[in-house]
């Protein structure tokens, strides 16, 4: 019995599957199109796997003129479309409808230029997030949002759900380093948005449409920013007594002037599973763990990390572990990137992406602690502490109905409170369905609504991940 | 007549009312930004000097709001009490316009008024996390927040940054804000043409040391040889550091004097105010975004245009300040310019006429003029806040 709605297929297009079929089947060759029951079972899902919907059809095109041509007919159809790029949203973003199509990016997997002059790389929305770091790396530049999935995640995904990483702090979530897009309509026009200029011609479109949830049109291209490189980095892994500390900790070091490049928070559970998966050297006997990043030149690095030790002391830190060296450097990060995974390994789990002002983090990890109890389940907390994005991973068994039920209805208090704390629904994960009716906690109707007109400009018809973001009741049109 | 609010409550009201009255509404902060725009013929204008007030500061947090109307003057000081600064290093239009007055909190979000610094810190839209704003029924909305990340619903913040008031009135905005530097150092490379500035400034920016202004005064603008600014900001003890670092990469451009702290501040306030062109007061001005290694071609393609102009290159090449001579030349510039100027930038930037006479700013196109679906989508999202088109009617686009 799942809990969020979905939409009641319309039988009309069902009804019409064979020859929505036939007319995708002359627009892209058969080895991009995906109809048989079997195979389009890989696409129900996304990382939210508790629900699954199979898709009517799914399409694979092999460049821009296709998504236009299948977006047109899929238009002139009242097809509803499913944008899809690696399929790991945490929110359902990407999960199907029976009566829609499903047109993925995974073949769109080009790096078209890269100019350093520039610091700019042109690439296909459906190359991951990594490989463009991976291809730059050898010249000392990267792209520096880095969600924890930056190994499958597509930049597609990454442009829809503005996604963030552990070291946004200071380099900012994608909407801060993409310069352009080329994106297909609805009806399929092609348009393009930005470029290399750090800024756009008009309103601020590019803004708009990152985040905007496959909601506007489909991106196929993408012009991203790419940065030096710093002359080094360095973690510190800082363990502590209790969360409040740790908690405290992160605001003093912001407060003394530091932002660090990466401020990084686990609770014990989360440490044990993370510690448990990836052997990163975590310390077992604290309740809570940092992992604060700096970046510079040798002497840099050593008299900001001083500073930062010092903040700590204050706090009452228990332990303090510098990275020593690069391999050190690569499996403190292993084991955080990898909490996610490894959590996964030990349990089922949903994982909430609320955000709250940073001086309220002791509050909301004690009542999310409170609250997840009080269901009676378990929880372990991971998330980015500088800027108060939350990640309570909460752990249930998906087998049982009466216990997903309560890990649902957990999240969605501790969402509510992350609201009323001065904070937000999702920071990096986006709503897509998994908080879709939560949306009137944080906004009004009115609020809403012009949301809502303004996503009809681009789709009148509400054809485009029709489920996601807004509640399914009181849509407003144009 | 200028209706001055004082609450947000009373503004919705007022903008309600104009709208039953079919009354078109000019909005306005402290006007140091009027000339900005197509010239826009309205029945009553709509001050915010009356909605003001620092409304949270949490220093802790890296975050402050203020009500739209609120000085950016009392903002900063704020800030600066706290060793804070807004990192867009927003821009003071008051050079080139000559007006009196004081740039508002609202002014700098309509305008997204970025400095320097946004090749570093980012621009005015991406520092900007939520806002408050009334539409063009008189609807109180708002979007975002004050967390440094949401991607809660759909980003109508960035939307209305840089919409020049066409869509809505912001009532408070709030922003992220950072540490103040601790201190800043500019290497002055001496005697560069536009393209060998270009590539130093591009050398530079691909460096690990955290350059956060990158501009190019060519000879005569400011001092009567060309200088290239590389601007380091950093904590004491590291500054000496970057910038030896810096001044060794860039051994081959040449020796690279240093210009510090009062004195680079000074220098960069000049940059980010457009102050260097800001004489003769009826130079036509414009603000040129390109890619940072195309600025140079686009000038060198006005040059070999003859167009009568002086310039000079922010973002490291990527913005251009171009004013353009419209007295004393042999044959009168009936556009200012615009057609050379958008031919020679092509598809993949824009420019926006900053300064000109309200004829000229009526006769030409004000802001680089958008493919045919981009213009219909502009047109829909206008209707979508302000279906009766009452605000700013015609400020960014004629019927828009």
């Amino acid at each position: 019995m799942s809990a969020i709605a979905f939409p009641i297929p319309d039988p009309a297009i069902l009804a019409r599957r064979d020859a929505i079929v036939a007319g995708l089947e002359l627009l892209v060759p058969a080895e991009c199109l995906v109809t048989s029951e079997d195979e389009r079972r890989a696409f129900e899902t996304d990382a939210l796997t508790a629900y699954r919907r199979v898709p009517l059809a799914v399409v694979l095109p092999r460049n821009t003129a296709e998504v236009s041509a299948v977006l047109a007919f899929c238009h002139a159809q009242g097809v509803k479309v499913i944008p899809r790029g690696a399929g790991t949203s945490l929110s359902g973003g990407a999960i199907p409808q029976e009566d829609a199509v499903v047109v993925g990016v995974s073949k769109l997997n080009r790096i078209l230029n890269v100019d350093y002059a520039n610091r700019t790389a042109l690439v296909e929305a459906g190359v991951t997030n990594l490989s463009i770091s991976d291809t730059v790396m050898p010249d000392g530049f990267f792209y520096a949002p880095d969600p924890s999935s930056q190994l499958a995640c597509t930049i597609a995904g990454n442009i829809g759900m503005n996604s963030g990483g552990a070291h946004c702090l200071k380099y900012g979530v994608t909407t801060n380093n993409i310069l352009g897009v080329k994106m297909v309509l609805v009806d399929g026009t092609v348009v393009e948005i930005g470029g290399q200029a750090l800024d756009s011609a008009g309103l601020d479109l590019l803004g708009l449409i990152v985040g905007s949830e496959g909601q506007l049109g489909i991106v196929t291209e993408a012009t991203v920013r790419i940065l030096r490189l710093a002359e080094g980095a360095r973690p510190v892994l800082f363990g502590f007594d209790s969360s409040e500390a740790a908690g405290e900790c992160v605001a003093a070091i912001i407060g003394a002037g530091i932002v660090p490049v990466a401020m990084e928070f686990m609770d014990k559970p989360a440490i044990e599973i993370c510690e448990a998966f990836a052997k990163a050297g975590y310390p077992l006997d604290v309740e809570a763990m940092l992992i604060v990043e700096v970046e510079g030149s040798e002497a840099e690095m050593e008299s900001q990390l001083a500073r930062i030790v010092d903040i700590a002391r204050r706090y009452g830190v228990k332990v303090v572990k510098e990275s020593r060296s690069a391999m050190e450097t690569a499996l403190i990060w292993k084991g955080r990137k990898s909490a996610f995974g490894a959590t996964g390994r030990v349990a089922d789990y949903i994982c909430m992406d609320g955000t709250v002002p940073t001086g309220q983090l002791p509050y909301v990890l004690k009542r999310t602690g409170e609250i997840v109890a009080g269901y009676g389940l378990r929880v372990a907390n991971v998330f980015h502490a500088g800027d108060g994005n939350m990640h309570p991973l909460i752990l249930y068994n998906v087998n049982d109905p009466a216990e997903q039920a309560k890990a649902e209805a957990a999240g969605n208090d501790i969402l509510r409170l992350c609201v009323d704390a001065g904070g937000c629904l999702t920071g990096e994960h986006g709503v897509g369905i998994e908080k879709r009716d939560l949306m009137r906690h944080q906004f009004s109707d009115m609020d809403l609504a012009q949301q809502m007109r303004v996503r009809a400009v681009f789709d009148e018809q509400w054809l485009l991940n029709p489920a996601k973001v807004f509640p399914l009741d009181g849509r407003v049109a144009a | 007549m200028t209706l001055a609010p004082t609450s947000e409550a009373q503004a919705a009201d007022i903008i309600r009312a104009a709208r039953t009255a079919r009354q078109t509404l000019s909005l306005e902060g402290g006007g140091t930004r009027a000339g900005f725009g197509r010239p826009v013929q309205t029945d009553e204008t709509l001050s915010t000097r009356g909605l003001t007030g620092i409304t949270l500061h949490e220093p802790a947090e890296l975050v402050i709001s203020a009500r739209a109307g609120t000085p950016v003057a009392e903002l900063e000081a704020a800030l600066d009490a706290k060793g804070q600064m807004l990192p867009f290093e927003p821009m003071d239009h008051r050079a080139i316009y000559a007006g009196s007055g004081e740039p508002t909190v609202g002014g700098i979000v309509a305008c997204a008024a970025s400095g320097p610094r946004r090749i570093q810190a980012g621009a005015a839209r991406d520092l900007l996390l939520g806002v408050r704003l009334i539409n063009g029924k008189g609807e109180i909305v708002k979007s975002g927040g004050r967390v440094m990340k949401n991607v809660t619903g759909l980003d109508l913040v960035k939307l209305n940054c840089g919409a020049h008031g066409t869509l809505a009135l912001i009532t408070e905005a709030t922003f992220k804000v950072l540490p103040k530097v601790e201190r800043t150092i500019t290497l002055v490379i001496e005697g560069l043409d536009d393209r060998q500035a270009a590539s130093a400034m591009a050398v530079a920016l691909g460096s690990p040391f955290g350059v956060s202004g990158a501009a190019h005064l060519p000879a005569g603008i400011g001092t009567p040889s060309a200088r290239t600014l590389l601007r380091l900001e950093h904590f004491r003890d590291s500054i000496d550091y970057r910038a030896g670092e810096l001044a060794k990469l860039l051994a081959s451009f040449g020796r690279a004097g240093r210009i510090e702290d009062d004195a680079s501040c000074d220098l960069w306030r000049a940059v980010r105010d457009v102050t260097l062109l800001a004489e003769p007061r009826d130079d036509a001005i414009w603000r040129i975004s390109v890619a940072p290694t195309h600025g140079p071609a686009v000038v060198a393609a006005l040059q070999q245009a003859q167009l009568p102009f002086r310039h000079f290159f922010d973002w490291g090449g990527g913005l251009i300040w171009l004013a353009c001579a419209m007295q004393g030349q042999e044959r009168a510039l009936q556009d200012a310019g615009a057609q050379a100027i958008r031919s020679a930038i092509g598809r993949d930037g824009h420019a926006t006429l900053i300064r000109g006479t309200e004829d000229l700013r009526a006769r030409i196109d004000v802001f680089q003029p958008l493919d045919p679906a981009l213009m219909k989508i502009t047109a829909a999202i206008k209707a979508s806040f302000d279906p009766d088109r009452i605000l700013n009617p015609g400020r960014m686009y004629a019927g828009v």
